[in-house]
């Protein structure tokens, strides 16, 4: 909402000495929040005055173009009382016109430094101004597009033009929040005005209007939920010819409308300056009785911008013995429009119900500067007085006479009666204001209040539909007691438990995987089949059940991802791409499966059941947090320490196990063959409970070398996505402290020879499980192929310790225990010791 | 140097006589100080102190002498052998400590070369924000609750007063889940998790939600169509403004520092009534609106504020819709953008950096801040 101060304070008489700085800081502090100050003109410095042009001599030129040499009157303006010799490309103006001259030395906005030139042969000494050099719309004052020619009455040569135009003024930009739809008008930014300084406030709309006599234009409603108040007037005898004088204009301007014809900016203007859109017809085009009443579907209109409209059912329309005419509260139709020939015109103003505005709107996407007050709530009483102003005005200003019959159909919504403990507001800012007060400041916003002991009844004014609760009432009293008068005071929470295991872990999460070189990112969740046949994977694959977006910002990721790995290879592929030798990120965040239940419809005015509940809960997708590591390129710099290495399967794995060790999961790995890693290099991760279950918790190792090259990405780039939920729930939530044995240990070695297609964590399993109870640990040291193994075959060493709880180990008890765990590993894998 | 006696001949040692036991002993002392490194010395003790050597071999023979003689040989060798070992000792210690300092200067390296094996990790800025700012509310007492990001459209709007009718409820631009039939959105603020938090504890409840939240916005430098949110909810009784602004007091003065608190502005949020806007004092230019040249503050744009969020007292209607009583408890609200609160606090110009995945971006902000 844009208001011009100089309209605000006409409403209202402010304080000697207030500024606009002042004004909007107040206001800001009542609720209507400043969004910026413009000050047009300003940058405007003369000397700018008005000239009467005695001479204009056309001088064609050798560019084809044709300029006017002119001598203006400006009297004594330029010092010499002698004629201003000007020249003038413009050709809407002549001798005996009064104009607009810039004198050297003034500046016009943008900077533009007027002076004495040489040009077209004649040295001209300022400039006639058009509309838009001096910062005015277009056709300002009637003039033709072009130089602004005056009125002859308008002054003298001479005469500073700042006098006689509306060239300064300053308009303050407000934010309105829904509920200030009064606030959406000059009369309601004045009144908070007079509210902010206690100054004298006059109502525009306290004025005498004619009572209702169902003589204006007819008018049925048949639907009074939708339409609860229509009125018309009639204007006849009209000059279509008749030009919106500059102040209007320039009002309209500066309140950021432009201005159109007579009849709409009439029409326009009564409705910032009062809140009340309201609607002229040219009377010869209308065909009976208005009617307001919902469409049949299917029905059409076209509205004022020119589109045809389908219209739905739900749409209330305007219409007459021809069909629609305009959809309610939202736009006209084009066919009753007014026109350059309109002489009879008839003036509609209504109150529309905000929900039926509001769903037109949306429907025909067709937000307008009458929908946006609807919707929000115009004061229901406004339309009498609406409808005689713009018929009123439309005579004073288009010559006519307003005829004297209104129509007057329905009846205003009434006001609630909000019933509220007096020290409401009190009690919920903690602010210490008297019942005096609160009740002083509600008849200040315009309420009626009834005092009853201790419980205020209270009326909201008409224009005031937001205020409907205890609550609304509160704030009304708090923001002119003050905002800054709250007191600052910490409440008591009990003890609280601290975060949760889960919260604590994921911390641990990012802390271990930063210590271990990664760089935490942040991507967009979003995907599209694209991304995931980049990644080949498969059409049955779980990780296509993605969940559609129906409003997506791109069409090429239309979807909630269901893996991160698209994003954080995405980033890989952007920082190598600028240069960065090797990439180590990490990457949290939740993924979602898609559910197709409906969630049922809950009311508001209860809690829902737990059944309810339940029911909308199960809608909700399930959404994992998941984890994903990427390794690619350099993972170790040569350095003055040696040759470097580039990341591989092996990486990636190391971290991920890491991890889990760090979490106190146990993660057994197994080979596994998954899109989008490479199919001999491809690790799934079990996390192995208290209870030995094991759950799958994701995928590591080496990407294809298809999908590395199609990403951009160093050769080898390695990869491992988890469900970190599953991971977290499989720690174990409190660790038992060690016992451990003091005796000495006994080593063996052994070197088992078996097929290469055997996992080397199957011979180490097998090992563990021979050697029983005696064996404290076992790691793999080695693996062979090559001379003296057969091909086909590995070599793989172990390192056995082994150590009693109680004893020292007697000779041979280790070799024999060696030997158990060899015997069940060649029984289990074919090993074969060496 | 004189060399060992390769063969026991007691007529060859028989004269232990006073000279013949200088003279050993001093050609072993004379050996001991010429020894130039710990290995000559070691060859030294050998020939001098060794078994073989002429005073070792003469120690056997006092047995043999009389009683008389025995004595006096026994002085002369003992106190001649314990000359030398004293020497070897003292020698030791010298080369020893020579060797060691001739060590240190040979493994001398240059420490300046450089070790960065490891290329650094760093967490993200917005996880460790959002870490610091739960931590400031958890020193309170309170909890952090968490919840979905693809919501339940009741949750997302109607249980906090956006009706379906609510003009805010297009004010904010919502991603819907395809078929919109089944009333799924991206929520749109972390507020569905007070809803669930009121939903699903038994008041007091004082709960802080930092998450994930999603806007139809195109993708600029100070617009993004994922940002993320902190929202806190109070619910207890005899819950006031009072105390809402005493909280963000707190947590403004604990992110931004001492004298660093809050103003509110009246406003309107569906799920509050009173509603107000958040702003911070600027805490660069610490409200005074100029940086130290006697500039315009770039950072508030000489307001000497920042807008930093909204918040207000929890609608009954909101409380009612999720089961709280509101005739015996009233709550408090409010949220700002986490994203929003580290541009200005770290001085980042684009939003997109957050979400690149430059690791030059992330690693500049170390693994906490
Ligand atoms: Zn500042």
């Amino acid at each position: 909402m844009k208001a011009p101060v100089t309209w605000i304070r006409e409403l209202v008489d402010l304080p000697d000495g207030v500024t606009t700085d002042d004004l909007a800081r107040r206001l800001t502090a009542l609720g209507l929040k400043l969004e910026a100050i413009e000050r047009p003109g300003h940058d405007l410095t003369g000397p700018l005055v008005l000239g009467r042009v005695l001479t204009a001599e056309p001088e064609p030129q050798k560019n084809g173009k044709t300029i006017n040499w002119c001598s203006v009157d400006v009297g004594d303006a330029n010092g010499t009382g002698e004629p201003q010799g000007i020249v003038c490309g413009a050709h809407n103006f002549g001798p005996g016109d009064l104009v607009v001259v810039v004198l050297p030395g003034a500046v016009l906005p943008g900077g533009f430094a007027i002076a004495a030139r040489k040009t077209y042969g004649h040295v001209s000494a300022g400039m006639i101004c058009s509309a838009s050099e001096l910062g005015l719309p277009d056709g300002f004052g009637g003039s033709s597009d072009g130089i602004v020619v005056l009125p002859a009455d308008a002054g003298e040569p001479g005469d500073d033009a700042f006098g006689v135009l509306p060239l300064r003024d300053e308009v303050i930009e407000f934010e309105i929040n829904p509920d200030r739809a009064y606030a959406l008008s000059l009369r309601g930014v004045a009144r908070e005005a007079a509210l902010a300084f206690d100054a004298p406030y006059a109502d525009p709309v306290d004025r005498p209007v004619p009572a209702a006599d169902g003589a204006g234009h007819p008018v049925v409603v048949d639907d009074p939920d939708g339409c609860p108040v229509f009125v018309t007037r009639v204007v006849s005898g009209f000059d279509p010819t008749a030009t919106s004088p500059a102040w209007l204009q320039r009002r309209l301007q500066l309140a950021g409308m432009r201005p159109i014809s007579l009849a709409v900016d009439v029409s326009n203007y009564v409705m910032l300056e009062l809140g009340q859109p309201n609607h002229c017809y040219d009377a010869d085009t209308l065909t009976g009785a208005i009617r307001v009443r919902r469409a049949t579907a299917g029905e059409k209109l076209t509205t004022l911008d020119g589109v045809v409209r389908s219209l739905d059912a739900a749409d209330l329309l305007i219409a007459d013995g021809s069909g629609p005419i305009g959809i309610a509260g939202v736009m006209g139709g084009e066919a009753t429009e007014i026109s350059a020939s309109t002489s009879r015109i008839v003036v509609e103003a209504a109150h529309f119900d905000p929900v039926t505005v509001f769903r037109s709107q949306k429907r025909h996407k067709l937000g307008s500067e009458a929908s946006k007050r609807f919707e929000r709530g115009v004061d229901p009483l406004l339309p009498l007085v609406a409808a005689d102003r713009v018929a009123q005005l439309l005579v004073e200003l288009g010559g006519g006479t307003v005829e004297p019959g209104t129509t007057y159909v329905g009846e205003p919504p009434a006001a609630p009666t909000i019933v509220a403990p007096a020290d409401l507001p009190a009690r919920i800012s903690g602010i210490a204001i008297d019942d005096a007060t609160t009740v002083a400041h509600l008849e200040a916003v315009g309420c009626a209040v009834t005092e009853d002991g201790t419980t205020l009844s209270v009326v909201p004014p008409s224009w005031r539909p937001d205020l409907t609760e205890p609550f609304d009432l509160v704030e009304e009293v708090v923001r002119i007691v003050g905002y800054d008068q709250v007191p600052s005071v910490l409440p008591a929470p009990g003890a609280g438990r601290g975060l949760t295991r889960e919260q604590r872990l994921r911390r641990r999460v990012g802390r271990t995987l930063a210590g271990a070189g990664c760089v935490e990112v942040v991507s967009f969740p979003f995907t599209g089949a694209a991304a995931l046949d980049a990644l080949e994977i498969p059409a049955d694959d779980e990780r296509r059940r993605t969940v559609a977006l129906a409003n997506p910002l791109s069409s090429q990721e239309p979807e909630y991802t269901t893996t991160l790995l698209p994003g954080i290879l995405a980033a890989a592929a952007r920082n190598v791409g600028r240069g960065a030798p090797g990439v180590a990120l990490f990457e949290t965040g939740t993924v979602a499966f898609a559910t197709d239940v409906a969630a049922p419809l809950l009311g508001v005015d209860r809690r829902p059941t737990d059944a309810e509940l339940d029911a909308l809960l199960a809608a909700v997708p399930f959404q994992p947090q998941h984890l994903a590591v990427v390794l690619g390129g350099v993972r170790e710099p040569a350095g003055p320490w040696g040759p470097g290495r580039d990341a591989g399967w092996a990486d990636v794995v190391e971290v991920v196990r890491g991890l889990a060790t760090e979490l106190g999961a146990t993660l057994r790995v197994e080979n596994a063959e998954l899109a989008p890693w490479h199919p001999g290099r491809c690790a799934r991760l079990l996390v192995v409970g208290a209870d030995g279950t094991e759950t799958a918790v994701g995928h590591a190792g080496e990407l294809h070398p298809r999908i590395v090259t199609a990403h951009g990405l160093p050769a080898r780039t390695s990869v491992a996505e988890l469900d970190l939920d599953a991971l977290l729930a499989a720690t174990p939530s409190t660790p038992r402290g060690p016992s451990f044995s003091t005796y000495p240990v006994a080593k063996e070695d052994v070197a088992l020879v078996v097929d290469v297609s055997v996992p080397a964590a199957d011979v180490e399993a097998a090992l563990c499980e021979g050697a029983g109870e005696l064996l404290e640990s076992v790691r793999l040291f080695d693996v062979y192929t090559g001379e003296g193994i057969d091909e086909g075959r590995k070599s793989l060493a172990f390192a056995l310790r082994f150590r009693a709880v109680d004893r020292t180990l007697g000779e041979g008890e280790a070799a024999a225990a060696r030997d158990e765990a060899v015997a069940l590993a060649s029984q289990r894998t074919g090993a074969v010791q060496r | 140097m004189s060399g060992p006696n390769n063969e026991y001949d007691p007529v060859q040692v028989t004269p232990l006589n006073a000279e013949e036991v200088a003279a050993a002993r001093d050609a072993a002392l004379a050996a001991v100080e010429a020894a130039a490194d710990l290995e000559q010395l070691k060859q030294a003790r050998l020939d001098h102190a060794g078994d073989r050597s002429p005073l070792a071999l003469a120690n056997r023979e006092i047995g043999a002498l009389p009683p008389q003689a025995r004595k006096e040989a026994g002085q002369r060798v003992g106190q001649a052998r314990g000359a030398i070992n004293q020497a070897l000792k003292a020698r030791q210690e010298v080369l020893e400590a020579a060797h060691e300092e001739q060590m240190l200067v040979v493994e001398t390296v240059d420490v300046t070369l450089p070790v960065d094996r490891h290329p650094r990790g760093a967490r993200h800025p917005l996880t460790t924000g959002a870490e610091r700012i739960a931590d400031v509310f958890v020193a309170m007492g309170w909890e952090v609750a968490e919840g979905p990001v693809i919501e339940a459209e009741w949750l997302n709007f109607d249980a906090l007063n956006l009706g379906p009718d609510h003009p805010a409820r297009t004010m904010q631009d919502t991603f819907w889940t395809s078929p919109a039939e089944n009333h799924v959105v991206l929520r749109t603020h972390t507020s569905p998790v007070q809803a669930r938090s009121m939903l699903t504890r038994t008041p007091p409840i004082y709960v802080v939600c930092p998450g994930r939240v999603f806007r139809t916005d195109e993708y600029d430098a100070t617009h993004s169509p994922m940002f993320h949110q902190v929202e806190g909810l109070a619910i207890d009784e005899g819950i006031t403004m009072a105390h809402l602004k005493g909280t963000l007091d707190h947590f403004a003065t604990a992110m931004f520092g001492e004298g660093i608190t809050t103003r509110f502005r009246p406003s309107y949020f569906p799920f509050t009534e009173p509603s107000a806007e958040v702003d911070l004092v600027c805490f660069v230019c610490r409200g005074t609106a100029v940086n130290e040249d006697g500039d315009t503050c770039r950072t508030c744009r000489g307001e000497g504020w920042i807008e930093w969020g909204g918040c207000g007292v929890v609608n009954p209607r909101v409380l009612v819709a999720c089961g709280v009583d509101p005739e015996r408890y009233t709550g408090f609200a409010f949220g700002m953008g986490i994203d929003r609160t580290l541009m200005f606090r770290h001085g980042v110009e684009d939003l997109r950096g957050f979400f690149e995945g430059d690791v030059r971006f992330t690693t500049a902000f170390g693994t906490e801040i």
